[in-house]
């Protein structure tokens, strides 16, 4: 629900379909081919036992039962499907939920509640599931094609206010039931109890991701009218643990489901969340043995406490994110209208001790994309640290003495130390930055006001896509589209040459000239130096060595951690 | 968040400090009451020292450049490790940062020195605020009496109502913090008391004679407000001006330490504690040092008040 | 005492109101858009304004004030965002927490106070009386979250004697009613010091002693009955102060009150959540109040028609 609680990672889950996106596009060929289950990407078929791929350690005897405590900062909003969405609650909707999709241990996208993967139209646009046999829900009711249409028009319900209601909208149909122009999707159509088909408006090779978001998930009807607004906090769904208890700013209890259709899934026999405990708390009660997993980053101070301690062997995982993370200059905004100014501006951040006072989790960023995508430019160089330079760009364009300005930050740690440190490398050029830590959706409010904010350091406020696509750097946060109140362009850069190269690469079927493309747009934003890229984020989980499971069950990028597939020994 | 202000003073303990400088008919304050009080307070040894730390707050507070031994905003490459941690001054290369370094890498003293400039500028700031809106309000409301006196002093308990931080938080939220807002805020919340004793204090006084020789010889009531009541409020004021700072140096470093106070890289102590908590394992001096700083400003803020209390009070002299 | 009773509720009515009236007028000018808000980032223009037309957003301020006090009346202080839940259910979850850390507190500033106060009034002017006031002004001086954050470091992390923050058991709860009632306790100790100095300074108090009462039968007697009073009093004006300032306490010790709560919702501009916080605070300082006149009408006979 909230940015501040919806950080980076979440941005890299929806980055990481767009991986699997694309590296599907470039075996298949053609965009529309994609997702059928005759891909050569293509997970492995259905009749599979079991989700994700290979059992979590090898050999086959993984113990069995126990209890796994993991600790957050944050209470969970909601554990409702179609209303979640944040770092906490991403992986926790996935005890109690399932989709017609899923992924395996890497990006690709494989059958889970569907028996195979979907049948596409060559164009496309319709999208035919069979949902697997006897799947039943928590409450003893088999699963029908009746509950996935359902479950996906209540996420189009404006009634429930679903922050991912944007995916579905491509769907044939879906505005006008919006609008309220009609009671029902026409493009959702239940062919047999376990057949639906899905028909959209444009042909969209991206559906199937769509698919295995957790709006997506499948809920049952009768809970959800019965419960009311309290279905997010009582879920009931087909997952394999069944949601006991919560205690509200306390902690949540799960417990396995015996009935669950994958076999042998899930290992633990209890998954207790708590939540309300501080990062440091939590590293502590984890030392001590209290609790198996913390799920919030581990804070700068501690990590570098613990990454060479022989003690935490094996009980680290880390994981590059598919961010970036950088600073906006408002470019309608004096004196940042002048391109000279915000070149000097890149040459002057010692972007080196950001990532010491990150406790070297993370990269030098040197360009938009993060290494990790696809249109990722190896031989783009970026603007070096310089500040003597710096200070002759700023002279050359008539800020000899330099200028004041503002910058707005979120006033969550570590965000305020990395500003004080930007503020203090933009003095040495002369330019007296006055810093602001406001809640992230101030900032959010102030970044889309025209002419309110000239600097905005966007750390802890990752912004989320409304659709995966390799532009998704370019449409929601550089384009023009974006640049409008309340939209996510904050440099408040226009640039029409772009936004017609970029509308020709969406329509573009060959990979490589299309990533072509985007490597022009993005050379051409780093030389107008609309941002300041900073850095590219690291994901770091630490968990007990009683925890037993593969690096991706402790850090999948889309699921960040998948309890049903960790186990525990005694 | 707690402090004198918040503590009930019975409206007697108001109507013995008020009385105290009515000694004479006319209404002017006598000469030899301030000089008794200072004669009293000089024995005070507790009070004493409190003044002392006091004054020396404030020449630390002006004299910061000089005393500090580098520029609080430094961010210097040997004041972190190469893990990012701040630096301790136990170790042997840290000999220039005595207390050590903060999670930037800036020296902890100047930065504690500096900010005693922000905890001095918002404590008094707020307090001549809450000092002057309260005996303004209190005074008139005292002086008017009947409805008019009682639906201000109505108002003034409605505003007592709301517990001063959540207040003031929810204040700050809406007008954003900086150092003005702050001092606004925490005047804006904490002038409720001064007007209630302040109230209690002129209800006393309008019945001596020499308010109601003034009104029957038909002076106007701003005149009686200035000319006759506002002197005797006058030690109180001077009580107030000591105990009320202390609260509000309490007040801002709480907000500080919340993330909405004074912002960077301005160092306020609250700020210095929240921004250094998260180290408080690694880095404990991060706490424990600015923490110091609060408590012994606000100790001796509150020695003073207390020994002027004493001073400015014969009838109050327990101890 | 009934009539009493009635016109001190009848005279809290406006009080309400307009504890209402300043929350609403501080809320509706929070700069954040709260349409915004319950739509999420990535809603659409459209979205948001259907969804400030649902809420009713878009009213002038009067109307919008008008439906929340309807509201409100009916116990119902709107639906928070961030939690997802009605604000009134959040608080009421929330809440019995920083009950139970508001009485252990005042608990533990009764245990340490009350006898400190009358031990320095009993051994008045010597080194045990002056080292107990100035210890008292120290904890009274010391930044709540401070004091808390050395307890964490020193008896939870260096010694381990107790958990790290968090709620659960009784253990749970020492670290923090003990921060809470430290700086509290002060005020007790030095109240109790003066009531019981005034007390023991009366005439029929020093008549019992010249008759040959010992010194503490003279203190259970006299002076403790006498100075019940202004200690009830002070747990009155507690109640609010605790509850309003255990914010700090338990930001800390992430004890899960409506204090950290508020802290929360500021961070993220739950609006309705600030809102409901503070005016259900404001209501229940109005309310303890009360309930404390009525305590000290029962106590006191003599101020019983005030």
């Amino acid at each position: 629900m909230h940015p501040s609680r919806r950080p980076v990672t979440l941005r890299a889950i929806v980055l990481s379909i767009l991986v699997s996106v694309v590296l599907a596009a470039c075996g298949g060929g053609g965009a529309s081919e994609l997702g059928p289950a005759d891909q050569g990407t293509s997970p492995p078929q259905a009749t599979q036992p079991e989700p994700g791929g290979n059992p979590p350690s090898a050999g086959g005897d993984i113990p069995r039962g126990g209890t796994l405590t993991i600790a957050y900062k944050d209470d969970l909003a909601t554990l409702d499907p179609a209303v979640g969405y944040d770092w906490t609650n991403w992986p926790a909707g996935k005890m109690v939920f399932d989709g017609l999709l899923d992924y395996d241990d890497t990006t690709n996208l494989q059958p889970r509640l569907a028996e195979s993967m979907p049948e596409v139209s060559p164009d496309a646009t319709v999208y035919t599931f069979r949902l697997r046999q006897g799947v039943i829900f928590h409450n003893g009711r088999e699963v029908t094609a009746d509950d996935v249409a359902y479950s996906i028009t209540r996420v189009l319900d404006p009634q429930t206010k679903s922050p991912g209601s944007g995916f579905y909208t491509g769907i044939a149909g879906a505005q006008d039931f919006i609008d309220g122009k009609a009671d029902s999707v026409s493009g959702i159509r239940v062919v047999d109890p376990r057949t639906i088909e899905f028909t959209l408006e444009s042909p969209d090779v991206t559906f199937g991701n769509k698919m295995a978001l957790n709006f997506a998930f499948i809920v049952p009807k009768e809970e959800v009218e019965r419960l009311g607004e309290n279905f997010g906090h009582n879920p009931v769904g087909t997952g394999p643990f069944l949601f006991r208890e919560w205690i509200a700013g306390r902690q949540l209890t799960f417990e396995r489901n015996p009935n669950y259709f994958f076999e042998g899934l899930p290992y633990l026999d209890q998954v207790v969340i708590q939540v309300g405990v501080e990062p440091e708390v939590a590293l502590l009660r984890l030392e001590r043995g209290e609790i198996d997993s913390m799920g919030d980053p581990i804070p700068a101070a501690e990590f570098a406490r613990i990454k060479d301690d022989d003690a935490w062997q094996g009980r680290l995982t880390s994981a590059p994110q598919v961010s970036t993370i950088y600073i906006t200059m408002n470019t309608q905004m004096k004196p940042f209208d002048n391109v000279q100014v915000r070149r000097a501006m890149n040459m002057a951040i010692d972007k080196e001790r950001i990532i010491r006072l990150l406790g070297g989790r993370g990269t030098v960023a040197n360009q938009i994309l993060p290494p990790l995508m696809p249109g990722y430019d190896q031989d783009y160089q970026g603007y070096e640290y310089n500040p003597d330079q710096a200070r002759q760009l700023l002279a050359d364009a008539g800020y000899p003495n330099g200028f004041s300005t503002t910058m707005e930050c979120i006033a969550v740690e570590p965000q305020p130390k990395l500003c004080e440190s930007f503020q203090q490398d933009l003095s040495k050029i002369g330019v007296q930055v006055q810093v602001q830590t406001l809640a992230a959706s101030t900032v959010i409010a102030d970044g889309g006001t025209e002419g309110k904010v000239p600097l905005v350091w966007s750390g802890g406020l990752g912004w989320i896509q409304d659709y995966p696509d390799p532009d998704d750097f370019y449409t929601p946060i550089l384009s023009c589209v974006a640049a409008v109140p309340g939209g996510w362009n904050w440099p408040w850069y226009c640039n029409q040459d772009l936004e017609q190269k970029a509308q020709q690469a969406i329509g573009t079927t060959d990979t490589e000239q299309r990533l072509g493309l985007y490597r022009e747009i993005y050379r051409t934003l780093m030389d107008e130096a609309v941002w300041i890229p900073v850095y590219n984020g690291q994901y770091d989980i630490a968990h007990s060595d009683k925890l037993v499971g593969k690096e991706t069950d402790f850090a999948h990028p889309e699921h960040t951690i998948r309890y049903e597939r960790l186990a525990k020994q005694p | 968040m707690r402090s004198h202000t918040d503590a009930p003073l019975p409206d007697a303990d108001a109507r013995a400090l008020a009385d105290a400088g009515s000694g004479t008919a006319r209404g002017a304050v006598p000469e030899t009451q301030f000089t008794l009080a200072w004669r009293h307070f000089k024995r005070d040894r507790l009070a004493l020292a409190g003044g002392i730390f006091v004054l020396l707050l404030v020449l630390v507070a002006v004299l910061a450049p000089v005393l500090a031994p580098h520029d609080p905003a430094e961010q210097f490459a040997e004041g972190l490790t190469l893990d990012g941690l701040p630096v301790s001054s136990t170790l042997p290369e840290s000999a220039q940062f005595p207390l050590g370094t903060d999670q930037n890498g800036r020296d902890l003293l100047s930065r504690i020195i500096y900010g005693a400039r922000v905890s001095l500028t918002v404590g008094v700031l707020a307090n001549v605020i809450a000092v002057t809106l309260g005996v303004l309000v209190g005074a008139l409301a005292g002086y008017l009496g009947g409805w008019r006196g009682n639906s201000i002093m109505r108002f003034t308990d409605m505003m007592m109502a709301f517990p001063t931080l959540l207040l003031a938080i929810a204040l700050v939220a809406v007008l954003r913090p900086s150092i003005w807002v702050i001092i606004f805020v925490i005047g804006a919340v904490y002038w409720t008391w001064i007007a209630r004793i302040v109230y209690g204090a002129v209800r006393s006084l309008r019945e001596r004679e020499f308010v109601t020789a003034a009104v029957s010889m038909g002076a106007p009531t701003w005149r009686i407000v200035l000319r006759h009541l506002l002197p005797h409020l006058l030690p109180l004021v001077i009580v107030w001006a000591s105990l009320g700072i202390s609260t509000n140096v309490m007040l801002e470093a709480s907000l500080s330490y919340l993330g909405i106070g004074v912002q960077p890289p301005t160092p306020s102590w609250g700020g210095m504690i929240q921004q250094g908590q998260s180290f408080y394992r690694a880095a404990p001096w991060l706490v424990i040092y600015p923490g110091l700083a609060i408590m012994l400003t606000i100790l001796s803020f509150n020695l003073l008040g207390d020994g002027l209390r004493d001073a400015l009070d014969p009838q109050q002299q327990r101890r | 005492m009934v009539a009493y009773l009635l016109r001190r509720l009848l005279f809290t009515v406006p009080v309400l109101i307009g504890i209402s009236l300043i929350t609403f007028v501080l809320i509706y000018f929070l700069p954040a858009d709260p349409a915004r808000m319950y739509a999420g980032p990535n809603a659409s223009v459209d979205a948001v304004n259907r969804i400030r037309t649902q809420l009713g957003l878009d009213q002038p301020f009067y109307v919008q004030y008008g439906r929340y006090l309807e509201r409100a009346v009916q116990g119902d202080l709107g639906y928070s965002y961030q939690l997802q839940m009605p604000v009134t259910q959040a608080i009421l979850t929330r809440f019995p927490y920083t009950l139970q850390l508001t009485l252990a507190g005042i608990f533990v500033e009764l245990l340490i106070g009350v006898p400190a106060g009358l031990l320095a009034a009993s051994r008045r002017s010597t080194w045990l009386d002056g080292t107990s006031m100035v210890a008292s002004l120290i904890g009274v001086s010391s930044p709540p979250f401070w004091l808390g954050l050395l307890m964490l470091y020193f008896f939870a992390f260096r010694l381990g004697l107790f958990p790290l923050g968090g709620a659960g058991s009784w253990q749970h709860l020492i670290l923090p009613a003990v921060t809470a009632g430290l700086g509290g306790a002060g005020w007790y100790a030095r109240m109790t010091r003066s009531s019981a100095l005034e007390v023991l300074s009366a005439d029929y108090v020093r008549t019992a002693r010249s008759k040959g009462l010992a010194g503490g039968q003279v203190l259970r007697r006299h002076v403790l009955r006498n100075a019940i009073n202004p200690i009830v009093t002070m747990v009155g004006m507690d109640i609010p102060w605790f509850i309003g300032g255990v914010v700090l306490i338990e930001t800390v010790f992430a004890w899960p009150g409506i204090g950290r709560m508020m802290v929360d919702a500021i961070l993220t501009d739950d609006v309705p959540l600030i809102l409901g916080t503070v005016t259900f605070t404001a209501v229940l300082v109005v309310v303890s109040s009360i309930i404390i006149d009525i305590v000290q009408a029962m106590l006191d006979p003599r101020i019983r028609l005030r």
